[in-house]
């Protein structure tokens, strides 16, 4: 399957990531030689195969709901880039 | 004496007869790390962590204070934790992941220096490090494998007594084989993931790297078992695994895959284990020949199933919660997000993440992310067929010896197919352990690996130690 660079510039949209046009470029290249690698992959037999998403018999994990202590605000914002009072600061979302 | 040079287990014996403390075990390491680190660059933030208050282990404890280094990418309460990336720059854990509170339980001291490794794990030689590459010990031209490498590198040069690494497609097996060490990566879920920060959730495991095979017993014995925080962790007895070590390779039933030492496999490689494993033969243990058909497709379905699991868990770094924020004060919030992750991450990181992205988008994950599952089930249905009539499988651990710093780095596809020998016991979820068995003329390590049923370590102690016992290459020391 063929990938171009406006595939990858949506793709990288999708991703949040700014790709230079030069990165563009070059990614699109490498890109597209990794797809034509796993290309091979259209070449086995899959009918009536399940997927293995967890590779592990366990599903549905469930425990009692006993509340516990959490983590104080001003730990969790202690990391925080940008922070106002006992909130995260991000640019304005809305006008 | 140098206590850098020891293995945990004869620390032990030397604490318990009063001749030393964890304190001159930590003592002897800084040492080793002041002379040696500056070539080797295992470690990430040398001079902050050797100022460090070291807040050591009890004498009496399981571990007696033994000190062990831990991944760039593995939580440690108030030490940074930054997955070698720009984009998590300055972040110290508001708490400390499971493995981490397991080991101070044990008793062990965390070494508070932090191991090189590819950007958030993702690579095969720690050159796509925002701290720049680690050296081999063996040949400082050549990488110490990757992802973890640092975790490698500095046990392989006295620079650790033991470490923990992680392993998603081969990143503590593939770096123990390049530096002459013993790395295991543990069946998927005897190990709690909780505080390792995340690259591909259905495939990471933490597992051991260390100087020989009873440490790497002695370490799983403390950080294995089922933790609540972890609802892929299984609740399964952990045994003690010290005690699988004298079980013998006698009447062992190992399987020898053809499809694993077919083109690729560097001759030297290839006649150095499969003297390894006439060695294991003379041991008594009994070998066939054995087919993984679908082995063949395990890169490209590694590649499509970590990287779209690696573009979801990558999401949530966006400049919001912690590390690197590009501050603009005129940009709009999704410009911010954008920029940050531009100049945060780095060029395999992005990479992934766009592969990963576009597996999953609309109109391409049923022919990518779909099609690598199914074939996923196939890769783990070969090695259920085999286990039912034999005990493991052995192969080489890299088809090669450790490369050139610089020689894959300009073509990722290259590097992703160094990873041919390790990627599918992640897909299948087995353990797997790397053990080494021989040099190359030029002095390089070989690894050999053994792969089992899940939980069922034991037997990998068992025949790695059998086979360790009839051998010296544990012994072998790099000239720094």
């Amino acid at each position: 399957m063929a990938i171009n660079e406006d595939t990858v510039k949506y793709v990288a949209h999708l991703a949040r990531i700014d790709l230079s046009p030069k990165e563009l470029e070059k990614l699109s290249h490498e890109l597209k030689e990794i797809l034509e690698f796993i290309d091979r992959l259209t070449k086995v037999d899959i009918k009536d195969i399940a997927p293995t998403s967890h590779i592990l018999p366990v599903n549905n994990v469930l425990r009692e709901d006993n509340p516990a202590a959490s983590l104080p605000s001003d730990r969790a914002l202690d990391n925080a880039p940008k922070r106002q009072g006992s909130f995260f600061a991000v640019p304005k979302v809305i006008e | 004496m140098d206590l850098s040079k020891l293995t945990a287990h004869e620390l032990t014996v030397k604490i318990d007869k009063g001749e030393i403390t964890p304190a001159d075990i930590v003592q002897s390491l800084k040492e080793r790390i002041k002379g040696a680190d500056a070539k080797n660059k295992a470690y990430v933030r040398i001079p902050d962590a050797l100022e460090a208050q070291v807040e050591t282990g009890k004498a009496d404890s399981a571990l007696r204070g033994v000190p062990v280094s831990i991944k760039d990418n593995i939580c440690t309460k108030g030490y940074n934790t930054e997955c070698c990336s720009k984009i998590l720059c300055g972040f110290k854990p508001p708490y400390d992941a499971t493995v981490i509170r397991k080991l101070k339980e044990a008793g062990a001291t965390i070494f508070p220096a932090k191991t090189n490794m590819d950007e958030f794990a993702f690579g095969s030689s720690t050159e796509n490090s925002c701290y720049g590459p680690t050296r081999n010990p063996w040949d400082p031209d050549t990488v110490p494998g990757g992802s973890s490498g640092g975790s490698a590198s500095a046990v392989a040069s006295d620079e650790a007594i033991m470490a923990l690494g992680s392993d998603t497609g081969g990143s503590i097996r593939q770096p123990a084989s390049f530096c002459g060490v013993v790395g295991l990566k543990p069946t998927y879920g005897r190990v709690s993931r909780y505080g390792l920060i995340a690259f591909a959730s259905s495939l990471d495991q933490i597992g051991p790297l260390t100087k020989d095979v009873r440490d790497s017993a002695i370490l799983m014995n403390a950080i294995s078992g089922h933790d609540p925080l972890d609802s892929t962790s299984v609740d399964i007895a952990v045994p003690d695994y010290t005690r699988a070590l004298e079980g013998g390779a006698k009447g062992v039933k190992i399987g020898i895959p053809g499809e694993y030492f077919a083109q690729g496999l560097d001759k030297e490689v290839k006649a150095i284990v499969e003297e390894a494993i006439n060695k294991l033969r003379q041991l008594g243990a009994e070998d066939a020949q054995v087919s993984l058909p679908n082995s063949q497709y395990a890169i490209p379905v590694y590649y499509i199933v970590a990287t779209a699991e690696a573009s979801s868990n990558l999401a949530r770094f966006d400049g919001v919660q912690y590390g690197f924020r590009k501050a603009d004060p005129k940009a709009a919030l999704i410009d911010m997000y954008k920029g940050t992750r531009r100049e945060g991450f780095g060029d395999e990181a992005k990479r992934r993440i766009i592969l990963g992205t576009f597996a999953l988008s609309h109109g391409y994950y049923d022919a990518y992310y779909l099609r690598a599952l199914k074939v996923r089930t196939l890769i783990k249905n070969d090695f259920d067929r085999v286990f039912s009539e034999f005990d493991c499988v052995v192969t080489p651990t890299s088809p090669t010896v450790a490369f050139k710093i610089g020689e894959k780095a300009a073509d990722p596809l290259a590097m992703y197919l160094s990873d041919i020998c390790t990627i599918s016991a992640n897909l299948a979820g087995i353990p797997a352990i790397s053990i080494p068995c021989g040099f190359t003329r030029k002095g390089l390590p070989v690894g050999l690996q053994i792969l089992a049923k899940p939980f069922n370590e034991e037997l990998l102690f068992r025949l790695a130690y059998a086979y360790e016992q009839g051998t010296d290459w544990h012994k072998m020391k790099p000239k720094l």
